[in-house]
């Protein structure tokens, strides 16, 4: 269970949004909405502890996210706008290499999760030379091969293609369907029954919360 | 544990063999500023002697400074350095790790073309001796005070100039003992409490900096 309380974000002495509380539990897929510049960016930040909140805090299953960061990042999978794939390693190695730092599927078979994302053909081309999709996709391939529980996504849709969003929205359902959560921001339409799907709209003056 | 250090040096050198440049650069800029010396005042051999200990450090730590640069920044920028933040493993403990693949790339190459350039500047072998053992020493700690100003300073657009702000004054202790060890090594006397000292300051670096380090980009990435 995730639970922020009061949160109060601050920008640039600007405040982005003020008293934001929402309890996400198992099961359930969250998305973030708002335009551009309202802080849905900011707000994930905040949630898993890359930047700390003017005011307010995060709990995760009860404890401060802040005062126990470890057993925290045990269990949970963040994808931010940044990829994170170093463009000198091939597909493969920057598989390998969160499979060592944050996979307990110590012997998942990578070449099997790259084909999976697309990427058959791909793995032993450096990362510099595909695309931004193709990217995004070895980025993406990390949800395959974790089995943290909470899985925080910022645009994880960017720049991928009409199918392999849908494969994502099925992967998101089933993640949803053992229990875990998912929250993520994306400007499409997501195709995700709507009795499994809760919204969290942010707007511009101050944060409305439809859950 | 161990194996999360294991993990994260390997990716480092994996990445620094691709891109060659990076290992070479520093260490051709250390070769070159060193034997601009003699070309500019002279060749005299008593002279070359006198100031070689000097040339040889200055000229380290200011490709190292050149080397720095890349340590945090291309993290910072493809998002590794944040999914770094991300893992179950202490960040101090991640940042040794990278802090001592950044020194395998620049402090031992400095430390194996050194016999090459104590040539050059007529140094003799026990001299020679005492550089080594300086640059031994000290390096490491060069690259672990490093990595607290570029970890301060990855924000920033141009960090650069900063960085050498920050950095160059913190490495003055180590130059002033280090060269003390080497002149001490060149009359003939013992330097072995120099050395002593020099020790001392990286057993402090190396237990306190990574918590600096880790620190620091907390800040710089939020």
């Amino acid at each position: 269970m995730l639970h922020c309380e009061k949160l109060t974000c601050v920008r640039e002495d600007r405040i982005l949004f003020k008293d934001l509380s929402f309890t996400v539990n198992p099961g359930e897929i969250v998305q973030v909405e708002g335009p551009n510049g309202v802080g849905k960016t900011s707000l994930f930040r905040l949630l898993v502890g890359l930047s700390s909140p003017y005011s307010g805090q995060v709990l995760w299953n009860g404890n401060l996210t802040s005062e126990d960061r470890e057993s925290f990042y045990q269990e949970l999978l963040y994808l931010g706008h940044k990829t994170g794939v170093k463009p000198e390693l091939t597909a493969l190695e920057n598989l390998q290499f969160f499979q060592q730092m944050h996979s307990s599927f110590r012997d998942a078979d990578l070449w099997q999760v790259l084909a999976k994302v697309g990427l058959a053909g791909y793995e032993d081309i450096t990362a510099s030379q595909l695309s931004a999709g193709q990217l995004r996709r070895v980025a993406l391939a990390r949800l395959w091969l974790n089995d943290c529980p909470l899985w925080i996504l910022d645009e994880p849709f960017t720049a991928i293609d009409k199918s392999g969003v849908a494969v994502l929205e099925e992967l998101f359902i089933k993640h949803a369907e053992n229990g875990g959560i998912v929250v993520l921001t994306t400007h499409q339409d997501l195709s995700i029954d709507s009795s499994l799907l809760a919204k969290i709209t942010l707007t511009k003056t101050a944060a409305d919360i439809y859950v | 544990m161990f194996k999360a250090f294991s993990q994260v040096v390997s990716k480092e050198l994996k990445g620094a063999f691709r891109r060659q440049s990076d290992i070479l650069n520093p260490i051709w800029f250390f070769i070159i500023v060193v034997t601009l010396f003699p070309l500019g005042i002279g060749t005299d051999p008593a002279l070359l002697k006198r100031i070689a200990p000097g040339i040889i450090w200055v000229a380290a730590l200011l490709a190292a400074l050149l080397s720095f640069e890349r340590l945090f920044k291309d993290d910072f920028i493809d998002g590794s350095l944040e999914q770094l933040m991300l893992t179950r493993y202490p960040l101090p403990w991640l940042v040794s790790a990278k802090v001592f693949a950044h020194w395998l790339l620049t402090g031992l190459p400095v430390l194996l073309v050194s016999p090459l350039l104590a040539t050059f500047l007529a140094l003799d072998i026990e001299t020679y001796w005492a550089l080594f053992l300086t640059l031994l020493i000290g390096t490491p700690i060069l690259s672990l005070l490093g990595a607290i100003g570029v970890a301060l300073t990855v924000g920033l657009r141009k960090g650069g100039l900063l960085l050498s702000l920050i950095m160059l004054p913190l490495s003055i202790p180590i130059l002033i003992f280090s060269t003390m060890a080497i002149d001490a090594a060149a009359y003939g006397q013992s330097y072995l409490g120099l050395l002593a000292l020099l020790g001392a300051m990286l057993v402090a670096s190396i237990t306190l900096s990574p918590f600096a380090i880790a620190a620091s980009l907390r800040v710089s990435v939020s």
